[in-house]
């Protein structure tokens, strides 16, 4: 939550070890990394917009975490957080995107042509498909730290880039606080609503403060492609459609992303990026591409399959369930997407996917007639 | 060095300048530390009207006083705690409230809060305290328990009585603003104080971080555990930050006075025992109470009041006593006569469920307590309570007996 300028300095009245947070039950990246000597090292730096080092570690102090599932447990407040607590998040970096060093550089490829098919996965077992990622606007500070004019700027600037967009990205924003019951209903049966965070991962953070102010949808009219403003980053950007055409949904993505981008600029703003982490997002797990792509795919053979675990992390792909994040799979029916963000491009990504799940499918296949699936085993991606 | 900080803030010279209002100097002093303290002026790229809360919907005292106008005068104030306007208010933003329950919608994040933001909390707490003015009013206090008459009820009625309050200590952040270190200097000063207590009041500290499975079982048969908040009140205030670090429970041996370290409060301390014996339940509140205060006066602490808004504590709703003394007792046949709302309200009483404030009543039981803090005395309050459940029960009898009662009228209230 944003303290006051001096709260920071009040706190550093205070000796180091007698501020250092218990971490002895926690199991998340932060609490990993964070030793009394490194707190001490960065407890009196702040952000020129005054983000300090316990507002970047609350969420993962509050939340101690799952002994099997490993969340990141810090998140960003503006840009410069990267920047100021390097020492901190370059390892927590590296911890959660496979070794990613602080000297790798990633690269950006929004080019869906360079995608290699994609267009053909078996709609008789792959039933949607669905490319999100985020964007920041730079320049202002993220869903932790910013003040509610901050917020509403956001959301002004975003609802008249989007505005100005033709052709079949033509659309509508729907704001939270304005929503009719009729349009409510609407956005909830076509799954696209966005309701108040619950999880305390992301209350803990202050994400969710003065919910539902500037909060917003916006929808193309062929509800193809999807914005969500203010949620857990400044933009979710969602490209979807039913049916098994990963291209298709993936060339939308790009060509959508890169025209709002040029809007963005038209208006004299940039999305935050550098050329280390590429996009700049709230949660350190999304920077990079920020990147999920996935499928919702039938495999109640595959699910089952001792070595499904195994193929799928040889695949560089994860399992979720179809109510999304920590969700239960439903029916056979698999979330399956990327597992990386950052270090792989956007269409290294597709790819891994469209290529990933269409071997899954042919071994779900071989599987429903009753034969092995050894001689297709993948090597590691 | 917290402790030199804090010494320095509660020496008798600085307590007298914290508790005077309207006196320029001490106002001059205010002004002058916020100001010196505050370093660089607040983060701020948008304009006041462009950073006021949107509060159409909202039912709590904080949106229905916090008017564009305040909003702006005291957006970049800062306490030299470095606790702002936004953070106060955020509770209030974050939860709307309901149109039957008219919540507060803000808190304190120190003592200075009450200054710095006074004109917003100064009409709030008039709201909330039935008219209390904060400018002009003084704020009785009285812990001399020997002054209550008829605190026995009858027990075939009254199954458990129990009175509470909530104690700062001076020189320290809040709940809402604390930071680590100041929660678990507040743990340290407390429980080191409680380890003096002798006598019936000797007892022992339970830290949450390190409390057995087996001690933890026992404290909820006990009734005693409390656990992390989950009403979004208090969560959207910040003051669950870092659970469950530096929180923890005392009670003494025959379980009868308990103490809550860094809930929702610095301390919160009740006494309690079972059946209708409230003026014993009152005697042991006070005894206790004072007991405390001048252990942590030995060691250089004190309590934060002031002689305009009594206790501080973090929520305004709690000013003054911060005392809530009450009763579980049957009352099936009066409970169900359309009169019993007013006669409570007359009373100066307000009814709950058996499990606390926002559960509902079983079996005809009734959580009853006095619906004032500030403004009247501890004595005044409890009395209130103990005339007004005698009243109760004579009302219960008579239904039982199939006699009419009578609706008594209202208790006069502070102007």
């Amino acid at each position: 939550m944003p303290f006051g300028n001096t709260h920071n300095l009040v706190k550093l009245k205070f000796s180091s070890e007698q501020e250092f947070p218990d971490l002895s039950k926690h199991n998340n990246h932060m609490a990993k990394v964070l030793t009394p000597d490194l707190y001490e090292r960065l407890r009196s730096k702040e952000t020129p917009n005054g983000f300090t080092l316990d507002d970047v570690i609350q969420t993962g102090v509050d939340n101690p975490g799952h002994p099997f599932i490993m969340t990141v447990g810090a998140v960003a407040g503006d840009e410069e957080t990267f920047e100021v607590f390097k020492e901190l998040l370059d390892i927590v970096i590296q911890d959660r995107h496979g070794g990613y060093k602080p000297t790798d550089k990633h690269k950006t490829d929004l080019n869906a042509d360079n995608l290699k098919g994609g267009d053909d996965l078996d709609p008789n077992y792959v039933l949607s498909s669905r490319v999100r990622t985020g964007r920041s606007i730079r320049g202002f500070c993220l869903p932790p730290h910013c003040s509610r004019g901050e917020r509403r700027a956001v959301e002004k600037l975003s609802i008249e880039a989007l505005d100005a967009l033709t052709g079949d990205l033509k659309g509508k924003y729907y704001a939270l606080k304005n929503m009719t019951e009729a349009e409510q209903q609407q956005l909830i049966d076509d799954h696209f609503l966005f309701d108040k965070p619950v999880s305390p991962l992301l209350l803990a953070s202050g994400m969710a403060r003065d919910w539902p102010d500037a909060r917003g949808i916006w929808h193309n009219d062929n509800k193809t492609f999807l914005v969500w403003v203010n949620e857990e980053d400044h933009l979710r950007v969602i490209s979807m459609q039913k049916g098994g055409n990963m291209k298709e949904v993936f060339t939308r993505f790009c060509t959508g992303l890169t025209k709002i981008e040029s809007l963005f600029k038209e208006r004299g703003r940039d999305f935050m990026w550098n050329d280390h982490l590429g996009y700049i997002l709230t949660c350190p797990s999304n920077l990079g591409t920020g990147l999920r792509a996935g499928v919702h795919v039938k495999l109640p053979n595959m699910s089952k399959h001792a070595k499904f675990e195994e193929i799928l992390k040889r695949l560089r792909l994860q399992k979720r369930g179809t109510g999304g994040v920590d969700t239960a799979a439903v029916g056979g029916v698999f979330d399956i997407s990327n597992a990386d963000r950052l270090g792989f491009s956007e269409v290294e990504l597709v790819q891994m996917v469209v290529d990933g799940v269409k071997l899954l499918v042919e071994m779900e296949k071989k599987l429903e007639k009753g034969q092995p699936i050894d001689d297709l085993m993948p090597a590691q991606k | 060095m917290a402790s030199s900080f804090s010494r320095i803030l509660s020496s008798k010279r600085n307590v007298g300048i914290l508790s005077l209002v309207g006196g320029s100097v001490a106002a001059g002093f205010l002004l002058h530390r916020e100001h010196a303290s505050a370093g660089e002026p607040l983060r701020r790229r948008y304009p006041a009207s462009a950073e006021y809360p949107d509060l159409r919907k909202h039912n709590n005292c904080m949106a229905s006083n916090l008017t564009p106008a305040i909003y702006s005068k005291l957006c970049d104030k800062v306490t030299p705690n470095g606790y702002t306007l936004d953070q106060a208010i955020q509770t209030g933003v974050d939860n709307p409230g309901h149109p039957f329950i008219k919540t507060v919608g803000m808190v304190a994040g120190d003592e200075e809060s009450y200054e710095v933001f006074a004109d917003l909390l100064d009409p709030v707490i008039k709201e909330r305290h039935n008219g209390y003015d904060a400018r002009t009013m003084k704020h009785p206090t009285d812990l001399d328990s020997g002054k209550i008459h008829s605190g026995q009820f009858d027990e075939r009625y009254v199954l458990s009585s129990r009175v509470r309050t909530g104690r700062s200590i001076r020189g320290l952040s809040l709940p809402p603003a604390c930071t680590r270190a100041e929660r678990r200097e507040v743990e340290r000063v407390v429980v080191d104080a409680l380890a003096g207590l002798k006598g019936d009041l000797t007892g022992r500290y339970y830290s949450l971080t390190q409390m057995t499975d087996k001690e933890q079982q026992q404290l909820i048969d006990d009734h005693f555990l409390f656990d992390k908040p989950v009403s979004p009140l208090l969560t959207c205030a910040g003051m669950a930050r870092d659970w469950p670090d530096a929180r923890g429970i005392w009670h003494n041996n025959e379980k009868t006075f308990l103490i809550w370290v860094n809930e929702e409060d610095h301390t919160r301390v009740i006494s309690m025992e079972k059946g209708g014996n409230m003026k014993r339940v009152f005697e042991r509140f006070c005894r206790g109470l004072k007991e405390v205060e001048r252990l942590i006066q030995e060691r250089g602490w004190e309590f934060m009041w002031n002689e305009r808004l009594g206790y501080i504590l973090t929520c305004p709703s709690n000013l003054g006593t911060g005392l809530r003394a009450g009763v579980h007792v049957k009352l099936p046949l009066l409970s169900k006569d359309p009169r019993f709302s007013k006669i409570l309200e007359n009373l100066r009483l307000q009814k709950r469920g058996t499990g606390g404030v926002d559960t509902a009543a079983v079996g005809g039981i009734f959580d009853i307590s006095n619906l004032d803090r500030l403004g009247q005395s501890e004595v005044q309050l409890v009395q209130t309570v103990v005339d007004g459940v005698n009243y109760l029960i004579e009302c219960e009898k008579k239904l039982e007996r199939g006699q009419d009662i009578k609706v008594p009228p209202p208790i006069k209230q502070i102007k």
